[in-house]
């Protein structure tokens, strides 16, 4: 997705709304797309016989660019899709891509599959994309908002998922196939790992050079408007007020109804 | 105006959550005729809250698997209620139940799924909805042909409906819960003993990192900042934010506030929370102020630093000062 860090602004194209100069804009793996792929790659590590493939649908020479800090993080096997990144795509038919892509994967095991994505995107924050991904993978056991899953010896998941007030739900799984669409989890970012990357880029070339175009159409939207916001507030900027002149402020704002 | 589902589950006493109503408010001044779908172990004190909504039908889905939390019984009662009432506009809260589980009802009703709406309304003869794109840095407003269109409506966006109670007439729709792999266990707090995430609190105070930095005697006081931020927010029973930052931390060896988690993070990977006003603290970076600051309503902040992005029209009043001192005389006043 464009770097949500840069200055976005909307402009009217032919197919619909897009960011003004979109494809120069930097591209980066969507931070919640991110925490699941480390979550991901750090359940496989400690479950032998494991393998993470990375999925992931956005313009070929944007993924590229992507491919070269993400592939130093953790290993795992690129399956590109050529299509549209933008936050205005619609989750439907983007589901209907990657599920389409999941299903190709050759070696796949789908009964035993967790499917890790990010629980909404800094670009579209739909937060429906993979629910539909598994629907259409006939996966009814699913979790959005994951912070944690630990497997238990009996192979079955505890995972816990944000609910309203702070608070995480607790839930076990006896078994997968499941969806679980990640929250921030706990991890930290990996350190970028040279000989991760050349061993991920080894195989990052040709898997985008066989990246499938998928064009979303977004059959059946209509955009009236997209604007920036235009609030701008008057900040009265107050230096040299001594600190218990400023606690008095703040505590008769606070009272204020 | 086209036919309106509005779907609900019920909370443990079979009574409806606020979300539930103020969707109700946003159906009712949509238009058209209106069938309420609820979904519980029992949902009677429910359909008598709303039985004086003028809704033409109150359909649901009763049993005790129903009751819990879970993708797979939410979604099929979502559906069953969906089917059975034949809308072409179903529209729910946006709790996490829902959240979970309705994009995957749309995708089996065959129709398409907006979720964090902040407004509905008519354009045209046909319902729009607004939600935002990009983390709250550009506003929409969209409109969809395909049916049923399932509308997820964010909490806060609108008033709950209070009309008066009655006695309702509930039309149950009867489906077999499906089988599941998943059994739900109960709800953990990420930490015991302090509730820090208040979302009904009228101030949300934000921490930033610059509370874990070396301060002017060159030493890092994490345990002073501990104490003034958990005085503050016990004396004023705020919401707890944190800038990413400062929550990542943790997961950095770094000194840390021990209270602060990801749950408490606002901003570009946190929260969008909706308070009437909100006080930041030690919090420089522009994306918690663009992002996680959108729907707060009157705003003051308290740092070093009179060039951050608060000073460029984001906050009502900066206060150039040390949050160290201020806090401590805040919480003084307080308590007095």
């Amino acid at each position: 997705m464009p770097d949500p860090l840069q200055t976005l602004e909307p402009v009217t194209t032919a197919s619909g709304p897009a960011l003004k100069n979109e494809m120069m804009l930097p591209a980066v793996l969507d931070p919640w797309a991110g925490h699941a792929l480390f979550e991901a790659a750090h359940l496989a590590q400690k479950t032998p016989g494991s393998k993470v493939w990375l999925v992931s649908l956005a313009p070929k020479a944007k993924l590229q660019q992507v491919m070269m800090t993400v592939a130093q993080k953790v290993p795992f096997e690129l399956v590109a899709l050529d299509g549209p990144a933008s936050g205005f795509t619609d989750s439907f038919e983007t589901a209907a891509a990657l599920a389409g892509a999941v299903e190709a994967i050759a070696g796949l095991d789908r009964s035993r599959l967790l499917l890790f994505g990010g629980w909404e995107s800094a670009s579209r924050g739909a937060g429906s994309t993979l629910q539909m991904v598994g629907e259409r993978l006939g996966i009814a056991e699913q979790f959005q908002g994951v912070d944690q899953i630990a497997v238990r010896e009996d192979g079955s998941m505890e995972i816990l998922e944000r609910i309203e007030g702070g608070k995480h739900q607790v839930s076990v799984c006896a078994a997968p196939p499941a969806v679980l669409g990640w929250a921030t989890g706990n991890l930290p970012e990996p350190r970028n790992n040279p000989q991760v990357g050349m061993l991920n880029m080894r195989a990052v070339m040709p898997a985008l050079q066989r990246a499938k175009p998928a064009p979303i159409a977004n059959a059946g939207v209509a955009f009236v408007s997209v604007s920036l916001p235009k609030q701008q507030r008057e900040t009265r900027v107050v230096k040299d007020m001594p600190a218990e002149e400023i606690a008095r402020e703040i505590v008769a704002w606070i009272g204020e109804e | 105006m086209e036919s309106i589902l509005l779907l609900a589950h019920t909370e443990p006493d079979g009574s409806l959550a606020k979300p539930a109503l103020e969707a109700l408010t946003a159906a009712l001044a949509l238009g058209g005729d209106l069938t309420i779908g609820l979904s519980g172990a029992s949902v009677e004190p429910a359909a008598n809250q709303v039985a004086g909504a003028g809704a033409k039908r109150i359909l649901a889905v009763v049993g005790g698997a129903f009751g819990e939390p879970r993708y797979s019984t939410d979604a099929a009662s979502a559906e069953a209620l969906a089917r059975a009432s034949g809308a072409a506009i179903v529209l729910a809260p946006a709790t996490s139940r829902w959240s979970r589980a309705l994009p995957g009802v749309a995708y089996r009703l065959g129709g398409r799924v907006d979720t964090h709406v902040t407004g509905l309304a008519e354009r045209d003869g046909v319902p729009a909805v607004t939600r935002w794109f990009y983390r709250q840095r550009m506003e929409a407003v969209l409109t969809r042909t395909p049916r049923p269109w399932v509308v997820l409506l964010d909490n806060g966006c609108v008033p709950a409906w209070d009309g008066a109670a009655g006695r309702a007439v509930v039309e149950p729709v009867a489906i077999e819960a499906p089988a599941t792999r998943t059994t739900v266990q109960g709800t953990r707090s990420p930490l015991v003993g302090e509730q820090t995430i208040r979302p009904d609190a009228k101030l949300l105070f934000v921490a930033g990192a610059g509370w874990t930095k070396k301060q002017a005697d060159g030493a890092v006081h994490s345990a002073d900042a501990e104490k003034l931020i958990l005085g503050f927010l016990r004396a004023t029973q705020a919401s707890l934010g944190g800038s990413k930052s400062l929550v990542d931390l943790s997961g950095e060896g770094e000194a840390v506030l021990r209270f602060m988690t990801h749950m408490n993070q606002i901003g570009q990977t946190g929260a969008t929370p909706r308070h009437a006003k909100g006080l930041s603290t030690c919090c420089h970076g522009e994306e918690p102020h663009a992002v996680g600051w959108r729907f707060i309503g009157a705003r003051r902040a308290v740092n070093l630093d009179p060039n951050c992005g608060w000073a460029r029209g984001k906050a009502d009043v900066l206060y150039v000062a040390d949050a160290f001192e201020v806090m401590a005389r805040v919480n003084r006043l307080l308590e007095a």
